[in-house]
Order: structure tokens, then C-alpha cells, then sequence
């Protein structure tokens, strides 16, 4: 039999997919924009439930920070392949001659980009508002930029599990919650430790150590629920 | 060789009977409530088994007479 | 080897068989949790430090370890049906998920209870019980996801799928929680962890592991043959098993 698609092609789909899923969130600006908004919602919340006083926000800030930034990622799962399967070109993705991991990969990347990312750009100025110490806003960047990356992966496979649910939103966070707690834990540490004056490279190291995890993981176990899903 | 004088100093457990025979009492309960649930699910579902093929059995007789 | 699998991934072949082997493990089971709770009871000394409240370690270790264990023979048996199509695997991964978050609940219940007369209060982040928790959460999810979907094929693979990533996470989730139990509360000391345990003490304690083991394996074998039931009541073999036992009254 002949080979009809030949190996190299496989970049050119994964900038295809790039692309065409960048042009069409980018289209639903609100897709971009409303975990933003969540983001500083919830964190706006926080000083009108528990106090305005500035050293007690700065305590808990780290966390905060951390835990709101994570759910508003969370948040943002279900729309990563729920319009995709809603008009079909999901099971187009499914067919393609191209390895699913790496298409759903470029698909995780992308949410990255629109979601984690501006969330981490964004994380600075919220802190400024909760009185974050100042030697730690780099920290908090970064941190949240390498997590939310390990946030992506991770809930893309309860997103992939769930697409073809028609009520999959609360079972959604009940699945990947859990799963989120190790880049919490070494996320908001990192943050916490250079308030306290000490070193982030190890949280860091190990932040990336497990979106390097992810990485190898996820894109197979993504793959594998969407067939579930689209095939089930 | 026993850890208690009398029965009601096994209950009492030095003042931590609350604690200890709560902790006991709920695995105990699990346990037992599993293994009976077990029991009764199997006997349910052999009921309605027999229930079904004597009626398909019935039906089937029903529709030889008729022919 | 691979005859043997795929013979033991019959049915009919496994309903024969645990027919034969589980009257065994429900007497084991019997046998050594009577045994081992008079031991650690009545017989076993109390604690020079915390006194009788540490007889909740009879209770508390066993289905700790039973709560792991059911997570990851759920995983196994999804890895064996996701691979191999083997139906058993599924009914098996069925009715342990249940049963594991059960003894998950134990497991913090008594741990829970333990820490009133050892900490003063009712709950402590300490690491193993936190653990324990997000363990309860994982098995929550695992269960939900199965009964989301409307065909059970789908249902079983997904919940499948969650169950692997879900024992992929678990040492991770256990190792982060240790580094930030260690972060925030330093050389408290846990409720299991004690300098060498005198046999008296231990003995028990093995004797109760065991019995938990031979209950687990028991109510799996019982209620995997009751799946089998439910699953291919419209097989033959099964239809002339009941005619059998129906004749027999």
C-alpha cells in the first residue's frame, strides 16, 4: 500500500491545529477574557469576606492568588473541546492520519497560551491589591505560568472525559480538582517561601518537573478519553 | 495476660470508650452492612432471573397452544 | 499463561470457580477479624503513652491499607480491560470502587476519632489523613464518572482511564503533601508512626491486615459473581443455572 501521508506533514498539522484554534478563540473574546475576570472577582472577594488589614492579606495572598488563579483555569476546561465536539470537528480530529497526543497537545498549548498565560501576567497587579510583599512578584509570575501549563494538561483529560456528558460542568472540577493539588502545594510555596525570605528554585524545579510529567502523560490519556468520548 | 480487670473496665477503656468503640463500631457496621448487602443483591437478582424465565416459559407454552 | 487469562477472563469459567474458592475466604475472613479484634481488643497491652485510645490502630491501619490497595487493583483491572476487552476486569473494577471508598472513609473516621484523645481535636492536616481525604475525592470521581454515562461500555472505560491517571497521582499527591505537611507543622508526631512495636502489640495488628485482606477478596469475588449475573442474564449458561436452581427450589 501506499504511504499518502508522509511523516513531515506532522508539523503541519500541529501549526494547523495551532492556528485554527488561536483564529477561533480569538474570535470568542469573552472565552479570553471571562477567567480574567473571574480571577479578579475572586480575589476582590477575598478582603470584603475577611479582612481589609493589610498584613493579614499579605499572609494569606500566596495562596489566595494561587487557588484563584487555579479555579478560574478550571473553569475555563469546558469550553477546551466542547464547541469542537458540538460541530463535529472533533471526530475530524479523531480521524486525521496524524497521532492524536501531538494534535490535542497543540490544542492544551493553545489553551495555555489564552488562559494560564495572561492569568499569570495578570497575577502581579491583583497582588499589589492584597499587599503581596514586593520581592515576590516575579515568583508569582513564573510560578503561575509554569503550573497553569501542568493545569492544562491535567484537566484537559477531564475535559476530554466529560465532552460528550451533556451536564459535565460540576463532575469536571469533582475530577480534576484533586488532581491540581501537587502544583498547588508547590506553586503557592514557591511564592510563600521568597516572602519568607528563602530560595524558590527547588518549588520551581519541581513545578517543572511535573508539567515535564504532564508533558510525557497527559497528551496520551487526553487522546485515549476523547476516543471514549466521541466513540463511546 | 488479659488488658482488663472486668468486662465494664474493657467498656469503659479508661475513659477512651468514645473514641475506641465509635471507631470500631463504624468499621464494623460497614463491614457487616457490605457483606449483607452482598448477600441480598445476589438473591434479588436470582429472583427476578427465575421470575423472568418461568414467565418466558409460560408465554412460550401459551403461544404452542395456540397454534 | 496467556490460555489461563484469557480462560479465568470467562465468565462462566470464573463463576465456577469462585464458586468453589469463596466459601474458603468469607471463613478466613470470619476466622482471623474475630481473632485478631479479641486480640487487639481485649489481650493486646495498652499504650504507655496514649492508653487504650490506640486499640483505633486495629481498625484504622488495615483499612488504610485496604483503601490504597483497592485504588490500585481498580487501576490494574481498568489497565486489563482497557488492553486485553476483558469483561471481568470491569465487573471487578465495579464493585471494588465502592468498597475502597468505604474503607477510605473508615480510614479517616478512625483517624479522625483517634486524634481527639491524641492531638485534642477532631481533625489535624496531618499528612497521611490529608492524603487520605484527596484519596476519597479521587474515588468519589472515579464512581460519578462511571454512573454519568449512559452506555455502560463508555462509562467503564472512562472510569478506567480516570482510575490509571488517578494511581499515576497518587504517589505524587502523597509526596507534595508530605513536603508541605513538613513546611507547616513541623515534628508533630503522627498517630501510627512509633519507635518498634512490641509482638504483642503487632501481632494483632498482621492478624487484622490479613482478615481485612481475606473480607476484600471475598465480597469481590461474591459481588463480581452477582455483575456476572446481572450482565449476562441473557447468556445460556446462565439461563440453565437458574432453571437448575429454580428446579431445585
Amino acid at each position: 500500500m501506499q504511504v499518502i501521508e508522509p511523516k513531515a506533514e506532522l508539523g503541519v498539522a500541529v501549526r494547523a491545529t495551532i492556528k485554527r484554534d488561536m483564529t477561533l478563540v480569538l474570535r470568542r473574546r469573552s472565552e479570553v477574557i471571562n477567567p480574567l475576570v473571574f480571577f479578579a472577582l475572586v480575589i476582590t472577594l477575598f478582603p470584603l469576606g475577611i479582612s481589609p488589614d493589610p498584613q493579614m492579606l499579605a499572609a494569606i495572598a500566596p495562596g489566595l492568588l494561587w487557588v484563584a488563579a487555579l479555579l478560574a483555569t478550571q473553569l475555563s476546561l469546558d469550553t477546551l473541546f466542547r464547541s469542537d465536539y458540538d460541530d463535529g470537528s472533533l471526530e475530524q480530529l479523531l480521524l486525521s492520519p496524524q497521532p492524536l497526543p501531538a494534535l490535542v497537545l497543540s490544542k492544551t498549548l493553545v489553551h495555555w497560551l489564552l488562559t494560564g498565560l495572561p492569568l499569570a501576567l495578570m497575577a502581579p497587579l491583583l497582588g499589589l491589591m492584597l499587599a503581596l510583599p514586593g520581592q515576590s512578584y516575579a515568583v508569582l509570575a513564573f510560578s503561575l505560568a509554569l503550573g497553569s501549563a501542568s493545569l492544562s494538561l491535567i484537566g484537559a483529560i477531564g475535559a476530554a472525559l466529560t465532552v460528550g456528558l451533556s451536564r459535565g460542568g460540576v463532575l469536571l472540577s469533582l475530577l480534576v480538582l484533586p488532581l491540581y493539588i501537587p502544583v498547588l502545594i508547590f506553586g503557592a510555596g514557591a511564592v510563600q517561601v521568597v516572602i519568607l525570605g528563602g530560595n524558590a528554585a527547588p518549588y520551581l524545579a519541581i513545578l517543572g518537573a511535573q508539567l515535564c510529567l504532564a508533558l510525557m502523560l497527559a497528551p496520551w490519556a487526553i487522546a485515549a478519553a476523547l476516543r471514549i468520548s466521541i466513540n463511546g | 495476660m488479659m488488658a482488663f480487670d472486668s468486662f465494664s473496665a474493657l467498656l469503659a477503656m479508661d475513659g477512651h470508650a468514645a473514641y475506641v468503640w465509635s471507631a470500631w463500631g463504624l468499621t464494623a457496621l460497614l463491614l457487616i452492612a457490605s457483606a449483607l448487602h452482598a448477600r441480598s443483591e445476589r438473591r434479588h437478582l436470582m429472583q427476578n432471573l427465575k421470575r423472568r424465565q418461568r414467565r418466558e416459559h409460560h408465554a412460550d407454552r401459551g403461544k404452542a397452544h395456540e397454534s | 499463561m496467556w490460555a489461563f487469562i484469557h480462560k479465568l477472563g470467562s465468565p462462566k469459567w470464573f463463576y465456577a470457580i469462585s464458586a468453589r474458592l469463596q466459601p474458603w475466604f468469607w471463613g478466613l475472613a470470619i476466622l482471623l477479624l474475630l481473632v485478631g479484634s479479641v486480640w487487639g481488643l481485649v489481650f493486646a497491652p495498652s499504650d504507655y503513652q496514649q492508653g487504650n485510645s490506640f486499640r483505633i490502630i486495629y481498625v484504622h491501619v488495615p483499612a488504610a491499607i485496604l483503601a490504597q490497595s483497592c485504588f490500585v487493583a481498580m487501576a490494574v483491572s481498568g489497565v486489563i480491560f482497557l488492553v486485553w476487552k476483558i469483561k471481568i476486569a470491569d465487573m471487578a473494577a465495579t464493585v471494588i470502587a465502592p468498597f475502597g471508598a468505604a474503607m477510605t472513609f473508615v480510614a479517616l473516621f478512625s483517624g479522625a476519632v483517634w486524634g481527639m484523645p491524641t492531638w485534642g481535636t477532631w481533625w489535624v492536616w496531618d499528612a497521611r489523613l490529608t492524603s487520605m481525604l484527596i484519596q476519597l475525592f479521587l474515588y468519589l470521581g472515579v464512581i460519578a464518572l462511571r454512573g454519568a454515562f449512559a452506555s455502560r461500555d463508555s462509562g467503564a472505560r472512562a472510569a478506567s482511564v480516570l482510575a490509571l491517571v488517578g494511581v499515576v497521582n497518587i504517589p505524587i499527591i502523597k509526596y507534595s503533601v508530605n513536603w508541605w505537611n513538613t513546611l507547616h507543622q513541623p515534628a508533630t508526631f503522627t498517630l501510627t508512626e512509633r519507635p518498634a512495636m512490641p509482638v504483642e502489640m503487632w501481632l494483632p495488628l498482621l492478624i487484622m491486615v490479613l482478615g481485612f485482606y481475606c473480607f476484600f477478596i471475598a465480597l469481590t469475588l461474591t459481588r463480581t459473581r452477582n455483575e456476572i449475573l446481572r450482565r449476562e442474564s441473557a447468556k445460556r449458561w446462565v439461563r440453565e443455572l437458574v432453571a437448575d436452581t429454580d428446579r431445585r427450589g
